[in-house]
């Protein structure tokens, strides 16, 4: 593999970004449609182009996989697993216990339709599962949504730099499409990161231990744990929340989408803006935390209307009436089942609101 | 009154006094309960191999959750049943590390078989001490997979009916059946009542230090150790701690029999 030009699916380019930044240690159990994630890694395991990539291991289970991830990631070690919904479901009890003892970790969803088996085809109906933390107790997980193959590439870095910084496990969430889809990608020629871990559980020195557990019988004690997390996830909440935006600023109506629906909402832009309706688009790229900041900043620049288009019933609609705090109309327009709707239903909708 | 007696192994040392791998923090397990004295035999032959800074203890989850307050080792805590998964994970990173974890029968054969029967069969450089005692101790004595038949435990009122619920599970019969392990032991742990005397033989405890240091020396040498520990849970096998050493010497020292089921390195010959 070269630096420069590549023409890849999204799951290998994730595992190739993953590489490229620093990754040591990967553990999961196979799940389509993200097979070629461990199979590209099992592929680059021992390559003397990732010397850092000491670890490739396929678990028995999503659970054990979790589990595995949790004991390298305790050591101060740069992990990741990767998975789909069936998968991403038993993930949740390690990713509670791992929000729990602050422990760093990427974790890939490319979701797949339906609950249940489902089906293989895109969907972003683990959306709440992900954003709100999926598991027991309350936490947060941090989620990014890339929208291309270059984002599949780019987010493992990116995810590792907010992993480590706030010691939490972020999600990357995909879909089977984006998964699935092949492009041309660039990856930037950037030397890992490294990140202080002096919490890591590697050996006590001296008299200085590390115990990394997740139990407080104590009430006091819990209730200070909680609200330690509580105020790290507001720290995350007011710092980290990005997204991107297209003919926006102008806009009377704001398509909102993300991942793989926000490429067919920017065509769908395009097209409204060629038969003169003011549409623009508004993409999250951080899911939690929800960019409500720039949402809201819409609002005020006098957008009114807003249409939440997702491979869902109607998941990450709630986010966005939260943020607009009753202000602006809002509706939605979704697809479920592996389909994606097309640019021009998208159109079709949006040109029936503004008449 | 009671006198302790057995005839200490000629090749271990008991460490008296303090101990820089124990914190000195008062201990929480009810008195006469094996959980106790196994972590001493832990910390001391920390110390005789003069691991304590390389060493992670993995908390499982049962009344071993604590081992950490005890034991003065960096720990991490793994979710009920998946401590053999965590020290995985953490021994695939750090291949210098010396990792071990003190799970309880519920935790190991229960809810966890499979991660410890898949670290049993990678192979993996580990060791786990399993207190059996037959029942969920820290969850207030409920049936375990371990609970021999016809035992009353608060799920099974009338006594474990093995047509119900299958017969107990063997789990270092099942791990001496695998490829993968190189060490697996079966100690009963308990000071033993000797007859109808004030007499108690401590061969269980003496038996269990040596085999503690050569599970260590088993990982430190590359191989998976396991040693299961037959103890007692007096509190909740609703007896007296007199009564609970006898139980566990005399009857379920014949379902769970002793032995040394594997040495591929040949430690215990030294
Ligand atoms: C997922 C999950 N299920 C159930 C429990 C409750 N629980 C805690 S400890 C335990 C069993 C402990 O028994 P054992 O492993 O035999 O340990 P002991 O206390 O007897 O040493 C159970 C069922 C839990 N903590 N997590
Ligand atoms: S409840 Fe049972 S296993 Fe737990 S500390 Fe007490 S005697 Fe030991
Ligand atoms: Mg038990």
């Amino acid at each position: 593999m070269m630096d420069g030009r590549d023409f890849m699916k999204g799951n290998e380019a994730l595992a190739i970004g993953a590489l490229k930044a620093g990754l040591n240690a990967y553990f999961a159990y196979p799940i389509t449609p993200s097979s070629e994630v461990p199979e590209t890694l099992a592929r680059e395991f021992k390559s003397p182009e990732y010397p850092e990539f000491r670890m490739f291991l396929q678990a028995a289970s999503e659970l054990e996989a979790i589990s595995m991830v949790i004991g390298a990631a305790s050591t101060g070690a740069k992990v990741m697993t990767a998975t789909s919904g069936p998968g991403f479901s038993l993930k949740q009890e390690g990713m509670s216990y791992a929000a729990a003892m602050e422990l760093p970790f990427l974790v890939a969803d490319v979701n797949r339709a339906g609950p249940g088996l489902g089906n293989l085809g895109p969907e972003q109906s683990d959306y709440l599962q992900a954003t709100r933390g999926g598991g027991h107790g309350g936490y947060r997980n941090i989620v990014l949504a890339p929208n291309s193959v270059q984002e599949m590439a780019a987010f493992p870095g990116l995810g590792f730099s907010l992993a480590f910084k706030y010691r939490n496990p972020v999600v990357i969430l995909a879909d089977a499409f984006l998964g699935q889809l092949k492009e041309d990608i660039v990856f930037p020629k950037i030397a890992p990161e490294r990140f202080p871990t002096p919490w890591a559980a590697s050996g006590a020195r001296g008299a200085e231990r590390h115990v990394l557990a997740s139990l407080h019988l104590d009430f006091e004690d819990q209730s200070r744990h909680a609200e330690h997390l509580a105020r790290k996830y507001e720290e995350v909440e007011s710092a980290e929340q990005r997204s991107d935006s297209y003919m926006a600023s102008d806009a009377d109506v704001v398509l909102v989408a993300y991942g793989v629906v926000a490429r067919l909402c920017r065509r769908a832009v395009k097209e409204l803006r060629e038969r003169r309706v003011r549409a623009g688009l508004f993409r999250p790229v951080t899911l939690s935390p929800f960019p409500s900041n720039d949402l809201k900043a819409l609002v005020d620049k006098g957008v009114k209307k807003f249409v939440v288009v997702e491979l869902n019933a109607g998941q990450m609609i709630l986010d966005v009436r939260l943020a607009l705090e009753g202000r602006g109309q809002i509706e939605s327009v979704h697809k479920m089942g592996g389909l994606l709707p097309a640019a021009s239903d998208v159109v079709r909708r949006v040109e029936a609101l503004s008449k | 009154m009671t006198v302790v007696q057995g005839a200490p192994a000629a090749e271990y040392e008991v460490k008296l006094g303090r101990l820089s791998t124990l914190t000195g923090r008062p201990t929480h397990y009810c008195a006469g309960c094996e959980h106790g004295i196994l972590t001493r035999l832990v910390a001391n032959a920390i110390e005789e191999l003069g691991l304590r800074e390389r060493t992670v203890l993995v908390d499982s989850v049962g009344c071993s959750v604590f081992a950490h307050d005890y034991i003065n080792t960096d720990a991490v805590q793994a979710p009920h049943g998946r401590a053999p998964a965590v020290m995985s994970g953490i021994k695939r990173v750090r291949p210098d590390l010396m990792v071990f974890a003190v799970q309880g029968d519920g935790d190991a054969v229960s809810i966890g078989l499979l991660e410890l029967l898949y670290a049993a069969n990678r192979a993996e450089p580990i060791t786990i001490f399993l207190v059996n005692n037959a029942i969920y101790g820290m969850t207030g004595g409920q049936m375990a997979p371990t609970t021999p038949e016809g035992m009353v435990t608060t799920t099974t009122p009338q006594g474990r009916d093995v047509a119900e619920t299958g017969r107990p599970l063997d789990a270092t019969k099942l791990l001496a059946g695998l490829d993968g392990p190189s060490y697996v032991k079966r100690v009963v742990l308990p000071i033993a009542p000797m007859g109808s005397t004030d007499l108690y033989s401590a061969r269980g405890p003496l038996e269990g230090a040596k085999s503690v240091l050569n599970a260590f020396k088993v990982q430190m040498r590359g191989g998976f150790s396991f040693v299961e520990f037959v103890s007692t849970c007096s509190i909740n096998w609703k007896m007296s701690v007199l009564e609970s050493k006898r139980f566990a010497t005399e009857t379920l020292a014949k379902l769970f029999p002793p032995g040394l089921y594997k040495d591929k390195l040949g430690v215990e010959k030294g």
